[in-house]
């Protein structure tokens, strides 16, 4: 091949990775820019500050918000995070770490199961297991079909993870007489802890983002509840009710949702990758 | 093959019981300062094979106390198979299964009741490459395989740390910095540095991984005389792709060849009137 021939070719190769990562780039421009533009008249102070209430406040133009939602959002994801990720970050140290143990050929099938459930069969698996043994839609059983999303993802990360950290480390904590948890705990784990926190924010962007696995667990509500034995409203939800809703200020105050969402999911997805830029890198340095 | 093999071994190990006796009834040539002590660790028919691969094969071989014991041969041979199996640094490769014995004072280290946290307490280990743990400061390394078993008393773990780095001569270069990063020392620092931490647990053995080979001249010469100083005060198990470097710092040469022990004598002897052609031929650069 002559070497004109190599740079045409290069050329070629270059133009169609330039086109399909536009391909995915563009219509992304296209969803936020839309989202921007319908949403953004909608948002104002009282959309921080004040609970939704009824169709009627939005229509006669009384005050009227998505703070519930948002304060909901929040306590929901955190309860979710504070079940899934010990839970998670334990299942992936069991499959790195101790790849001989029994119990992990039936957790792997758990992980991948999750991990390719819809997210809605959570929301039922939370029903069957928090929702119908206590009597009541409920905060919490939200959590637990949001930490049910959380999981396989969190646990798949750690795993793979761990598995980049330099094998030598585990070495030399054996040979300096340490038993095998302590190696684990006091060198793998600070050394991919980088590593770790990222896969713990892309799990948790990914779960706040989730609307189908809070349908019949923490259900939704158009008041203020900051009890999590009651059904509380999250985004993802409301955003979804506001848009099949018959009323036209409920669309705009939806497409306001759908930015505060974004900008949510998108800034922990920005800090993963800052947190994993940053100090990524001095996991084997 | 399999009778093929088994022959050698029996033929090493008639060699190995004549090496041992001849060490035993110590020759004239032999330094009698290195004699002076008694075996420390022993193998007795030690084999590790990885599945069907065998790895090392009937290895009987003594190890002196307070002596350098250097183990040579061409890669692929063994030898860090071997050295591996001292600590029981096989038991996390659920392929590698060992037989035969490790003796450690006459004890067998891979005995039913013994606990390998406890023998690697005992039987320090140095890798290839220099591992200091990223996260932890000169001084957190050094104590580490202290302090990670729960010691937390502060001036005996400064006393230790001192000590440990001036065994490792390391103490005047990094005295003022044992709080920086361990990563941000030389890789010869660094080396020097893993064999502070493993010193500091106080092994009675130290088994070293071809210590040296990710290291300029300079700092081999470092590791290399430190290795001579620290005979006092451990027994040392060295494996060495260079013929030099063992020649220089060991006591006794184990030389290996595809996974059997061939030779087995003082350094002087095996480098200066080997018995076997192999171990001739490897020396003076034949093959390997």
């Amino acid at each position: 091949m002559t070497v004109r021939a190599r740079y045409i070719r290069d050329g070629v190769m270059r133009s169609l990775l330039i086109a399909s990562t536009l391909f995915i780039v563009v219509p992304l421009l296209i969803i936020i820019s839309y989202v921007l533009i319908n949403g953004i008249g909608a948002l104002n102070w009282n959309f921080f500050t004040v609970e939704l209430g009824s169709p009627a406040r939005a229509m006669q133009g009384r005050p009227t918000g998505l703070a519930h939602s948002i304060v909901g959002t929040v306590i929901i994801d955190l309860m979710a995070l504070a079940f899934a990720a010990p839970v998670g970050i334990a299942a992936g140290i069991m499959l790195s770490e101790y790849p001989d143990n029994p119990i992990n050929p039936p957790l792997r099938v758990l992980s991948s199961t999750l991990n390719g459930m819809p997210a809605i069969l959570m929301g039922l698996l939370a029903f069957a297991l928090v929702v119908r043994p206590f009597g009541g839609f409920s905060a919490v059983s939200g959590s637990v079909a949001l930490a049910f999303v959380m999981f396989p993802i969190i646990a798949r990360s750690v795993e793979s993870v761990l598995r980049t950290t330099p094998w030598s480390l585990r070495e030399v904590g054996l040979a300096l007489g340490l038993p095998r948890w302590r190696v684990i705990i006091s060198t793998v784990l600070p050394a991919a802890k980088t590593g770790i926190l990222t896969g713990v924010l892309i799990a948790f962007a990914r779960a706040a983002g989730e609307a189908a696995p809070l349908l019949f667990t923490s259900f939704g509500q158009n008041y203020m509840n900051l009890d999590p034995g009651r059904a509380m409203d999250t985004l993802p939800q409301r955003l979804y009710s506001l848009a099949i809703s018959p009323y036209r200020e409920w669309h705009a105050m939806g497409w306001a949702a759908a930015i505060v969402l974004l900008v949510f999911v998108m800034t922990c997805f920005f800090v993963a990758r800052l947190v994993a830029g940053r100090f990524g890198t001095r996991a084997d340095g | 093959m399999a009778r093929e093999m088994s022959d050698t071994t029996i033929a090493v190990d008639q060699r190995v019981e004549k090496i041992a006796w001849d060490l035993t009834s110590r020759p004239a040539e032999y330094d009698p300062d290195v004699h002076s002590e008694a075996v420390r660790m022993e193998t007795r028919e030690l084999s590790v094979k990885y599945g069907k691969v065998v790895g090392v094969e009937g290895i009987s071989v003594p190890i002196y106390s307070n002596t350098v014991t250097a183990l040579i041969g061409p890669s692929g041979c063994g030898k860090t198979t071997f050295l591996r199996a001292l600590n029981r640094m096989h038991d996390l490769m659920p392929s590698a299964a060992v037989t035969g014995e490790v003796l450690l004072d006459g004890e067998n280290i891979y005995g039913r009741r013994v606990d390998p946290v406890m023998i690697r307490r005992k039987i320090g280990m140095v890798f290839q490459k220099p591992t200091p743990f990223p996260t932890m400061s000169v001084y957190e390394n050094v104590v580490a395989g202290l302090r990670l078993v729960g010691i937390r008393n502060r001036a005996a773990l400064d006393e230790v740390a001192e000590q440990s780095l001036r065994q490792a001569a390391l103490w005047e270069e990094v005295k003022d910095r044992l709080k920086a990063p361990a990563s941000a020392l030389s890789g010869g620092q660094q080396q020097r540095l893993s064999i502070a931490r493993a010193l500091a647990v106080e092994p009675e053995v130290l088994l070293m991984d071809e210590p040296t080979s990710s290291l300029d001249p300079k700092a081999t010469a470092r590791i290399e005389q430190l290795i001579s100083e620290l005979k006092s005060a451990v027994t040392i198990v060295i494996v060495t792709h260079n013929m030099q470097q063992a020649a220089r710092v060991s006591d006794f040469t184990a030389f290996f060849f595809l996974g059997s022990l061939i030779e087995f004598g003082t350094t002087n002897k095996i480098f200066t009137s080997p018995e076997e052609q192999r171990t001739e031929d490897y020396i003076t650069g034949r093959f390997g």
